[in-house]
């Protein structure tokens, strides 16, 4: 299994787990987004789709460890990179310009990231590792949404989550070498599309439980 | 249209050698005729420095044709300055201002190390190119046109990856000082072609190797490389560098 490692301990190996987590987490994120278009439909519809999704055991069970596994992965190469590429100019230059090369996403993957991994902390304990024995997961969530504070603080986090995928969706195909002038300007608007789509998916929901409540 | 002559405030780096912190001198310039290009005002600024007994600052330059790669520099914080496609000798000092200010650094890598002032040591890159960036069999003489049929169009892919001048503005260039334009231009000129099949896999592992060797950073994709390439070198071929890099890596049986 030498190859193996040797492979994807290379910069370019590295750039590949980033970009394989990467996607898997843009799937995630799109099932995770479908599941929580359930809210609008009420309480009875929220905690329908909620006890459906636990009842399916140990499929849930994997699919949990298996996105833990690659978080870490994200994480730990992710944080690995942003290290090794600080090293390779340990002089910095006294005057910046940007070519027109990068963007807002480009330029702040390693901070929007950091910032994703507490807001995921910080998500999972509010809904996740929480007493659900005398409540609804649809009550702890509008409770949740009732509080303005919770409600900026989730819709700052969409618009994070917003510019790390406009960059980190279209380079993923890069890294895995999927370029062509044939697709790969669908792929670049694919990225604008799915972090708006992240955007108004996730974040529009706090604010409308806001209102409603 | 005729010349016209420029006042310029240069704040230019100085570093006595490869161990010098380096700073920032500050010198006017009177009489730049917009015809030179920017090398051709830095002689003339070393010519005034010469004359009043200061050490002239110290620059790469060879060919002054735009096709050599020796030259380079970061001015105003863009590599060969602001101008698309142009190497630092074609820029001509028509597209500057009266009474500009302009800043001038070497190219910043950890695998760069500056020499002196202006001019860097970039024989990381030969080093890379030693690793792999050649075909091993002896080409003979020319042979017969068609014998080896290439594709029109992937010849010219080929020629494309083949305009790299291996300056190292992509690494000046990118936030993370990483090479992979450069590398995947030395590499897709062969991968292209018939002759540079039977090595393929070989090359790519020793190529990337080398290049994580000499301390360059790693690609995100940032794309200022491509932006910056005075050769107009496009991303396309970091993508073929990783799939033929993939390939070689959980496709072949070379180590």
């Amino acid at each position: 299994m030498n190859w193996l490692a040797d492979t994807l301990t290379t910069s370019i190996g590295k750039k590949l787990l980033m970009a394989l987590t990467g996607l898997s987490f843009c799937i995630f994120l799109s099932v995770h987004l479908a599941g929580n278009l359930t809210l609008y439909g009420g309480s009875a519809l929220f905690n329908a789709y909620a006890e459906k999704l636990h009842a399916l055991g140990a499929v849930l069970l994997v699919a949990e460890w298996g996105l833990l596994l690659m978080a870490l992965v994200h994480i730990v190469t992710g944080l690995t990179l942003f290290w090794q590429n600080m090293q390779a100019r340990p002089n910095r230059y006294h005057v910046n310009k940007s070519g027109g090369g990068r963007t807002l996403g480009s330029a702040t993957m390693p901070y929007t990231g950091v910032l994703l991994l507490i807001f995921v902390v910080f998500h999972l304990l509010n809904f996740s590792f929480v007493d659900k024995s005398q409540t609804t997961i649809y009550d702890i969530v509008t409770q949740a949404f009732s509080n303005p504070v919770y409600v900026i603080l989730y819709v700052l986090a969409m618009i994070v989550a917003a510019i790390h995928v406009s960059h980190g969706f279209w380079s993923a195909f890069q890294t895995i070498g999927a370029n062509h002038p044939k697709y790969m300007p669908a792929i670049r608007a694919l990225s604008i599309l799915f972090a708006l789509v992240v955007l108004f998916g996730f974040g529009l929901l706090p604010v409308y439980l806001l209102i409603s409540a | 249209m005729s010349a016209q002559h420029l006042h310029l405030t240069l704040k230019v780096w100085r570093q006595k050698g490869p161990r010098d912190k380096g700073h920032f001198d500050t010198l006017q310039v009177r009489d730049i005729s917009t015809d030179m290009s920017f090398l051709e005002m830095l002689d003339v600024v070393n010519e005034q420095l010469t004359l009043e007994g200061k050490e002239p600052i110290a620059f790469d330059h060879d060919c002054r044709e735009g096709i050599c790669g020796t030259c380079g520099a970061v001015v105003n914080g863009r590599p060969h300055g602001a101008l698309k496609g142009t190497t630092l000798c074609q820029l001509h000092m028509r597209h500057f201002q009266n009474d500009d200010v302009i800043a001038i650094e070497p190219f910043r890598a950890m695998a760069f190390k500056v020499i002196k002032d202006l001019a860097v040591d970039r024989s990381a890159f030969d080093q890379v190119i030693q690793a792999g960036g050649y075909i091993s069999v002896n080409a003979g003489g020319a042979q017969d046109a068609n014998a080896t049929p290439v594709p029109q169009d992937r010849a010219e892919l080929a020629m494309d990856a083949a305009q790299c001048i291996g300056c190292g503005a992509c690494v000046a260039a990118c936030p993370n000082a990483s090479a992979m334009l450069f590398v995947s231009a030395k590499l897709s000129q062969m991968a292209l072609l018939p002759q540079g099949r039977p090595e393929a896999a070989q090359r790519a592992l020793a190529m990337v190797r080398a290049m994580d060797r000499m301390g360059f950073g790693n690609c995100s994709n940032e794309t200022e490389c491509e932006a910056e390439c005075p050769k107009e070198i496009n991303i396309t071929n970091i993508a073929r560098l990783n799939r033929e890099f993939f390939k070689a890596g959980f496709g072949s049986r070379a180590k």
